[in-house]
């Protein structure tokens, strides 16, 4: 699994500056003086189809969005891998970081941390360049002024499970799973018309149930089929419904109890079918109540609210997990069902106890907090102010940082574990054989992607392409030593050739 | 495990007897804020963007994925 995430992009002195040329400064001050390590190596597009649908058809190409086409090399665009085996650069007008694949929700977390690390990284090498045009960078998803950006989830799932009941179980899910992992927005509608404060950036941005489009008309499940692996064994599930988030626990239950009913849905483990009846409306319809209480109609005629939702995935997650491993649950998992548990129960209780926890409850918490004491009113320009800068990733400013500082949000990841993630790789994933050839030979690296590295060797006529379609392959057991006994890209394809 | 002791309120997957009174906006946050709230506030007030205004209207962005 891995998360990606286009940030928010201002140049605050110079409001009329292109938000392209901005991204791509972003990037290039992280990269350059990483020098050789990211900054020469390219992406290489061989294996990307983006117009390719989950549900068997291909989209012709001069029929799609142009924003559509991202597998479009554009020199002027900047865009490196780097050693912890993630992807960082432009995409549509934002500075954009794409995690390394993990094979757990706490790692998902810790390179998504990483991320945050790298673009505090970028503003601030920004900020001490004298010829640079300043720029602060956002974790969040609208300007709510009627543009959003994406924070993408993707899961490695089984070619083999039909892509109909991955919609059937996800799309009540993904209508509640937003009291646990929505980020919280100021403003209600996609250019704030009306006042007020909702669970998600993202809600009131979706427009129908399921389709193949990122950027408009956005599906509540999409269905992109380029799985950056072997295409008759997996699909890369692509999820754009979810907000950016900053709190740890709601980032790792947004990862961890998707991955739980993904896994359900692989094994035909869901029992009810909890199909909602017009779930875009509904979806909007919970993200504007922050009490909790609107209630959701299943098609079977049933009205809960959106916890009480969550609570029946949570009973079928549960008695699944019980079934089907007993005692030897791993700790990731059990971890994700205790949390799990323990804030829907909160939850339903009162919203506000989990303010160290979820996002839009700590900012809630925040806002609320100026309203009862400045008198104000939701369509307050500071409770705006608030909102967008509960994001700004500069530890000094940003307010989720100034609340991480006073002991008021609960982190699951070591700070320590988050700075060596800004460099190193997860070592059980290809992402592992990625990052470590950038670092050690990262010269001779041509371009990379997911799924490839393509050397370009002295004496070779010829660019040298090593595909990694098995995402599990390429971790640290298996190259490891073989990485380390090799001072030069040349011993390595020779050591791999041998194999 | 510890959480796997905690205790649950009833819950119910039937629908709430009564229909939905709204919540007070500040009435559920007073419960949840303690005696740093003030400080909080005190702290956020000195990093926030001086002029709000300003700020917001000029936070503006293309749109993306």
């Amino acid at each position: 699994m891995g998360i990606e995430t286009e940030y928010g992009v201002l140049a605050p002195g110079d409001p009329s500056a292109n938000p392209m040329v901005l991204s791509g400064q972003v990037v290039n001050a992280y990269a350059q003086p990483l020098g050789a390590l990211a900054g020469r190596a390219r992406w290489d597009y061989e294996d990307e189809a983006p117009l390719r649908d989950a549900r068997g058809y291909q989209l012709d190409r001069a029929s799609a969005d142009p924003a559509a086409l991202t597998d479009e090399d554009d020199p002027t665009l900047a865009n490196v891998i780097l050693t912890n085996g993630a992807r960082l650069y432009v995409d549509h007008a934002h500075p954009e970081y794409s995690s390394p694949e993990v094979t757990s929700p706490r790692a998902a977390v810790r390179w998504d941390k990483a991320g945050e690390r790298i673009m505090a990284l970028a503003v601030e090498a920004i900020a001490r360049t004298p010829e640079a045009t300043p720029v602060n960078l956002y974790k969040n998803n609208t300007d709510g002024k009627g543009a959003s950006y994406g924070t993408h989830e993707n899961y490695l799932m089984s070619r083999a499970t039909p892509f109909a009941d991955i919609v059937r179980h996800l799309v009540p899910f993904f209508v509640s799973r937003q009291v646990v992992a929505g980020a919280g927005r100021v403003g209600i509608g996609t250019e704030s018309e009306r006042p007020g404060y909702q669970l998600t950036q993202r809600a009131d941005f979706f427009e129908v149930e399921v389709g193949l489009e990122t950027t408009l008309k956005r599906p509540i499940v999409n269905t992109r089929d380029e799985p950056h692996a072997l295409a008759d064994k997996y699909r890369r599930l692509h999820v754009i419904i979810g907000d950016a988030n900053l709190c740890e626990v709601a980032s790792l239950l947004k990862m961890g109890t998707t991955s739980l009913v993904l896994a359900m849905v692989e094994d035909r483990a869901i029992t009810r079918d909890l199909s909602v009846e017009h779930p875009v409306a509904t979806l909007r319809a919970v993200s504007h109540d922050p009490t909790l209480q609107t209630l959701v109609t299943l098609r079977d005629g049933t009205r809960l609210t959106a916890v009480q939702l969550q609570w029946a995935y949570f009973e079928q997650a549960s008695a699944y997990v019980g079934t089907r491993f007993g005692a030897d649950v791993d700790v990731d998992t059990a971890e994700v069902l205790t949390r799990w548990e323990s804030v829907l129960t909160r939850l339903e209780t009162d919203p506000m106890q989990c303010a160290a926890e979820l996002d839009w409850v700590a900012k809630l918490a925040l806002l609320q907090g100026f309203r009862e004491r400045e008198g104000l009113s939701w369509d307050a320009p500071r409770l705006s102010l608030i909102d967008l800068q509960y994001s700004d990733v500069r530890p000094e400013k940003g307010l989720f940082h100034r609340l991480v500082a006073r002991g008021r949000v609960e982190r699951l990841i070591e700070h320590s574990a988050v700075a060596s993630a800004v460099t190193d790789p997860p070592e059980d994933t290809r992402a592992y054989f990625r990052g470590r050839c950038l670092a050690k030979y990262g010269r001779e690296v041509a371009a990379a992607s997911w799924d490839s590295v393509i050397f370009d060797l002295p004496g070779r006529q010829s660019l040298q392409r090593v595909p990694m379609l098995e995402p599990l392959r390429g971790g640290r057991d298996a190259v490891g030593d073989l990485i380390d006994g090799c001072a030069t890209a040349s011993e390595l394809m020779l050591a791999l050739g041998a194999r | 495990m510890p959480g796997q002791e905690q205790q649950r309120p009833q819950r119910r997957d039937d629908p709430p007897d009564e229909a939905p009174a709204p919540v007070p906006a500040g009435a559920a946050t007073a419960q949840g804020l303690d005696d740093d709230i003030d400080a909080v506030l005190d702290e956020i007030d000195e990093v926030l963007e001086a002029n709000a205004e300003d700020f917001v209207r000029a936070f503006v962005q293309k749109g993306g994925q």
